[in-house]
């Protein structure tokens, strides 16, 4: 299956192993990943904020260069944010086609021009896994069943919600489609509250209480539900619950130590590879006991 | 054709001493009737003590706000039906709340972020009217009032209709996740109710409202884009986006370069995609606080203070090799970069910012008739 991909600012920034995991699971899931390395960041709400015009601009870019890759099926994220803030100006764009021509005459000077809808998509990994590759095949890919992996999903706000700009009314179990995968690898997802909510980066320079509160308790709930670690198919969350998560620590007042891995990389392990290829090593919490799981497996 | 439906109500009464507790009932009752119906059945035919608040049982008063399968909602526009259908697929395989014929319950509990005053009833006074009064709920014109009404082109009104269309049921302030951590946050329906003022021509007070709202640290940087309001809201308010429609007329209208680093975020952000056309992360933290400037955030103390207490942060980035100092000092530029300042230029020089509001002209798809994009009130 050939693709567009945008990879997003932080899988190429601070989680470079998110980007390096994707180069290595796409092959093996038989994905052509023709990179979209001339696009723009999608402004991750914070443009949108400034300037809508501006933002809807930047992502309808991105959109018609996605739409210009020959033979491609559609455009792939592997970022929550990504996928809210680019559906939330892709909503706009669709509805109204006055605004999305007037949008068009801003691109006009590079050649650019988004077409509405149709069959064209623009799908995070997780989506595109269950719904264009299928679990049926991707079971059969699973070379290393995670049996015993108790994996706690996190799926970061921006891909949950708001569900009628998401796409819930034509697929709407998109809320579990990661404990789906969870099971489908061999793994056993882990129910725990804070599977749905915020991670709080979006104010992480604002107010940093308010953020690592929310990015403590969710660990510490998926500690306290037995989770061996969580999975999200969002690097900015990854980047509160992994990066930042020593200093959370601090704001439940408790030793955490929680993986987080990217969810490419937990689809990586069944599909055979390496913690090491897959980037694991390069996480702020250890995924050591993670890794021994695994490599348990692999003996077993 | 009635139904049966099991519904698992949480229950809770002071004056007991107990601790609250799950009950469950079963109703008789068509698909298409409410959740309201199938409580208010409850409390006619099997237990009168059940508390719940509700009135008009139309979506208009805005009493019945209730967490129904865990989601904030008015139990009048719920439909039992679909409430039962919701309940199976989420929760049909846990175990405690499927009834003995395998089909899950519905489960009504009171809404979240405010005390329980008994059963599903809140205390609304102690958080959500609190927060409303918070934020200054009426107009504040300027200058002596006019001979007769106050008179502004009913155009100048259409930006604040959706902020206008709040019943004051709550659910955004029981679903809100800033909230459930920081319980002193201003909170979704009075920020909300905070931007139907700023947005007022007739109102004289933009600026320090939008002053004081910046400078609290529990203000509108503390809205942390989680979308919880803007999905439960049964009146499509979006609080969430009243929000961001407060925080763009802050920094971009006012420049109000408030301490928490909101107006400095905004900025460096923008400015980092303008020049590099990707985030240049290393660079966001100094520039947030530093109020978008580098420079700035080295010298000014309360910016330096902020920098050096993430260091820690910093130095587990680059232990782990995720980070390195060369990535942290140099970002790559798009191939493309001049195509992306031209847009930001072309943009950002415009009079009048452009914006697209669908709860105003409506989600038309092709072929509309005056669903023109319109230019909103802001200038």
């Amino acid at each position: 299956m050939k693709l567009a991909y945008w990879p997003g600012c932080v899988s190429r920034g601070f989680t470079p192993e998110l980007h390096g995991a994707v180069a290595k699971v796409a092959p093996v899931l038989d994905l052509e990943l023709v990179e979209l390395d001339r696009a723009n960041c999608c402004g991750a709400g914070v443009i949108a904020e400034h300037n809508q015009e501006l933002a809807d601009t930047l992502n309808a870019r991105t959109f018609a260069m996605a739409q210009g890759v020959d033979g491609a099926m559609g455009m792939m994220n592997i970022c929550s944010t990504c996928q809210g803030a680019q559906s939330e100006c892709q909503e706009r764009l669709d509805a109204d086609t006055a605004y999305r021509e007037h949008i068009n005459g801003n691109l006009e000077p590079e050649g650019l021009t988004y077409e509405r809808g149709g069959a064209w998509w623009n799908k995070n990994f997780l989506w595109l896994l269950v719904e264009e590759i299928g679990l049926d095949t991707l079971k059969e890919k699973v070379v290393r069943p995670l049996e015993g992996l108790r994996v706690a999903p996190f799926y970061g706000c921006y891909i949950v919600r708001p569900t009628r700009r998401l796409g819930f009314n034509e697929s709407p179990e998109r809320d579990s489609y990661l404990e789906q995968v969870i099971t489908t690898l061999g793994g056993e997802p882990v129910a725990y509250a804070g599977s749905h909510k915020c991670c709080g980066f979006p104010v992480i320079t604002m107010n940093k209480a308010t953020s690592l509160r929310q990015a403590g308790r969710h660990m510490a709930d998926a500690l306290d539900a037995g989770a061996d670690c969580v999975v999200t198919p969002c690097p900015l969350c990854h980047l509160n619950l992994d990066l930042q998560q020593p200093d959370a620590e601090r704001y439940v007042e408790r030793d955490l130590g929680m993986p987080v891995l990217h969810f490419p990389q937990l689809v990586g392990l069944a599909l055979g590879l390496e913690p090491k290829e897959l980037g694991m090593n390069k996480h702020v919490v250890s995924t050591r006991d993670v890794q021994k799981k695994v490599a348990a497996l692999a003996a077993a | 054709m009635p139904e049966t439906y099991a519904l698992k109500i949480r229950r809770y009464d002071p004056e007991s001493g107990e601790p609250a507790y799950w009950q469950e009932f079963n109703v008789e009752l068509e698909p298409e009737r409410s959740v309201l119906d199938g409580i208010l059945q409850v409390r006619g035919d099997q237990d009168g003590s059940l508390a719940i608040r509700c009135s008009c049982q139309a979506a208009i008063c805005g009493s019945c706000g209730v967490k129904i399968n865990g989601r904030s909602r008015l139990a009048c526009n719920t439909l039992i039906g679909e409430a039962a259908e919701d309940a199976q697929r989420r929760f049909g395989d846990r175990d405690g709340v499927t009834t003995p014929d395998g089909s899950a319950s519905i489960v009504v509990e009171p809404m979240g972020n405010m005390p329980v005053l008994k059963d599903l009833i809140v205390d609304m006074d102690a958080v959500h009217w609190k927060k409303v009064h918070r934020v200054v709920p009426w107009l504040l014109p300027d200058g002596p009032p006019p001979q007769r009404e106050y008179i502004v082109p009913a155009e100048s009104m259409i930006d604040i209709t959706q902020a206008m269309a709040c019943i004051h049921c709550g659910a955004c302030v029981s679903a809100c996740l800033s909230l459930e951590v920081d319980p002193e946050f201003v909170g979704p329906a009075a920020l909300a109710k905070a931007y139907r003022f700023v947005g007022d021509p007739r109102d004289g007070q933009a600026e320090s409202r939008l002053k004081d709202l910046a400078e609290d640290p529990h203000g509108i940087y503390d809205c942390t884009h989680c979308f919880q309001c803007v999905e439960v809201c049964p009146k499509d308010v979006a609080p969430m986006d009243q929000i961001m429609r407060l925080r763009r007329r802050a920094t971009d209208d006012f420049e109000i370069k408030d301490s928490n680093s909101g107006y400095g975020h905004e900025k460096a952000f923008v400015n980092l995609i303008e020049k590099y056309g990707t985030l240049h992360e290393a660079q966001l933290l100094p520039r947030s606080y530093g109020k978008g400037s580098l420079i700035r955030s080295q010298l000014d103390p309360s910016s330096l203070k902020q920098l050096i207490a993430s260091l820690p942060t910093v130095v587990n980035g680059l232990k782990s090799g995720k980070v390195s100092p060369v990535k942290a000092l140099w970002h790559k530029k798009l191939p493309d970069q001049s195509q992306v300042r031209r847009i930001f230029k072309e943009i950002e020089s415009k009079d009048e910012r452009l914006e697209l509001n669908l709860y105003i002209v409506g989600e038309s798809g092709e072929a509309e008739e005056g669903a023109q994009a319109e230019g909103s009130q802001e200038s």
